[in-house]
């Protein structure tokens, strides 16, 4: 037993160097794991992996889609709803100009109206006025020339109907009267 | 006192301390397996079938996983798909980028699987054994990554190019610059295939070592007060598993990183 442990020790006395049955069995062990693992196994997971990648990116892809999609349609609502904002503004805006207008146009009217109805009053008045003068200056003219006529004896009807005295009396008293005022 | 690389375990049992035996300290010869079979005239020792197993393992684990792949993983999809974009993404791409790595993918994982279900021997039961603490496996792995980075350089420069790449060729250096293109050379040709290799075997013999020492200790020292000693080193043995847990998927890391190095600095442009 111990010459065989002593010879086998000598047998090995280098361990670095390397004996060619181990170098043989290792390359062979070394090459069918590689042949399986680089033949087929390796590019099997491969595939899946790069599968498995298209999908969760598929999956990201359709959800971007998806988002952008609904921000495209947030975006028109928005802008549909700000355009009627600013439809109902514009037609406020409208109302209240055409509102202005027909309240202006219904003060100027009511204006004409006032002024046509206060013109139609003082255009009255003046006739009632004139005919009041006339009227009062026919009878004062004649109530006066009885009167005189009645101090002198007499009667001056005829002679102030000719001269005139009495209207000239009363212009007169009208011119006068003008002046003061 | 002998060890007997026939047997089974890797020490002998009937012998403690007190009892007039000494420590049957491991050695090189706990790397040595006698053949168990012959298969086309190699004959099979216990290294060669565990990385047999490894590669039934390897395969097995990802045709279980990958053979039908589905676009919703089940558990062992998704764990073995963690596992393929660690290298993918982590290694593979963060070295030589998406578009010059995605070639190398394949085998960059099969590399780091292969080497760390290797190296994972060592820690289960029965196997106890890493396997790339033999050197002819982490040889074999490194002749692969060193034959490719080398043709690379070549098919990528051409002949008077890829010399200039693989001697750091740079004429600013001035008079130096042909002991500098000689220690390239020398660094890049034949050191670095030589560190590739034995980083890993190294890291896995030392490491399997370590585990051994403290293992037979722990038997060993199993006699009156020494049971006192014998606990200790068990605790020793516990954290050391753990360790080697670590260290094995570290070192089946570091050799595709640097597989990864070499390959990008064959395909860059100038040093």
């Amino acid at each position: 037993m111990n010459a065989l442990q002593l010879a086998s020790e000598e047998e090995i006395q280098n361990p670095l160097l390397p004996a060619l049955p181990e170098i043989i069995i290792g390359l062979i062990a070394f090459a069918i794991v590689f042949g399986f693992l680089a033949k087929k196994l390796l590019p099997n997971i491969e595939k899946v992996l790069e599968e498995r990648r298209e999908a969760i990116e598929g999956g990201i892809e359709k959800a971007d889609a998806a988002q952008t999609e609904a921000q495209s349609v947030l975006e028109q609502y928005k802008a549909q709803l700000a355009e009627a904002r600013h439809e109902a503004a514009r037609l406020r805006q409208e109302a209240q100009e055409q509102g202005a207008v027909i309240i202006q146009e219904m003060r100027a009217e009511g204006q004409r109206q006032r002024e046509e109805i206060i013109a139609a009053g003082h255009a009255q008045i003046e006739a009632d006025r004139k005919a009041a003068a006339s009227a009062l200056r026919q009878d004062v003219g004649t109530l006066a020339t009885t009167l005189a006529g009645k101090l002198v004896g007499e009667s001056l009807e005829d002679h102030a109907r000719q001269s005139g005295t009495v209207d000239r009396f009363l212009d007169e008293l009208e011119a006068k009267a003008e002046a003061v005022r | 006192m002998s060890a007997d690389p026939t047997t089974v375990l890797a020490f002998e049992t009937d012998c403690h301390i007190f009892d007039g035996c000494g420590f049957p300290a491991p050695g090189l010869h706990s790397f040595v397996f006698e053949p168990m079979f012959t298969v086309g005239g190699i004959e099979i020792n216990k290294p060669m079938l565990l990385a047999v197993l490894s590669t039934v393992v390897v395969v097995g684990f990802f045709w279980a996983a990958f053979s039908k792949p589905k676009l919703v993983p089940g558990k062992l999809q998704m764990v073995a798909e963690a596992g393929y974009d660690f290298i993918r993404t982590g290694v593979v791409y963060e070295t030589l980028g998406k578009r010059e790595g995605k070639k190398y993918v394949p085998l960059m994982v099969s590399l780091f699987f292969f080497i760390w279900i290797m190296n994972l021997w060592a820690i289960i039961p029965f196997a106890q054994f890493p396997v790339v603490s033999v050197i002819g496996f982490p040889v074999a792995l490194a002749a692969i990554v060193y034959i490719l980075w080398v043709s690379l350089t070549f098919k990528r420069h051409g002949f008077v190019g890829g010399w200039k790449n693989i001697s750091g060729y740079d004429p600013s250096i001035g008079p130096a610059l042909p002991f500098v293109m000689l220690i390239e050379i020398m660094s890049n040709l034949l050191i670095r295939p030589f560190t590739h290799a034995v980083r890993l075997f190294a890291n896995m013999f030392a490491g399997h070592v370590l585990l051994l020492i403290f293992t037979i200790a722990s038997w060993y020292l199993l006699n009156g007060i020494g049971i006192a000693y014998a606990g200790v080193s068990f605790v020793m043995t516990i954290l050391m598993t753990a360790f080697e847990l670590f260290i094995q998927a570290l070192q089946a890391y570091v050799f595709v990183l640097l597989a990864c190095n070499y390959i990008q600095g064959a395909l860059a442009k100038e040093h």
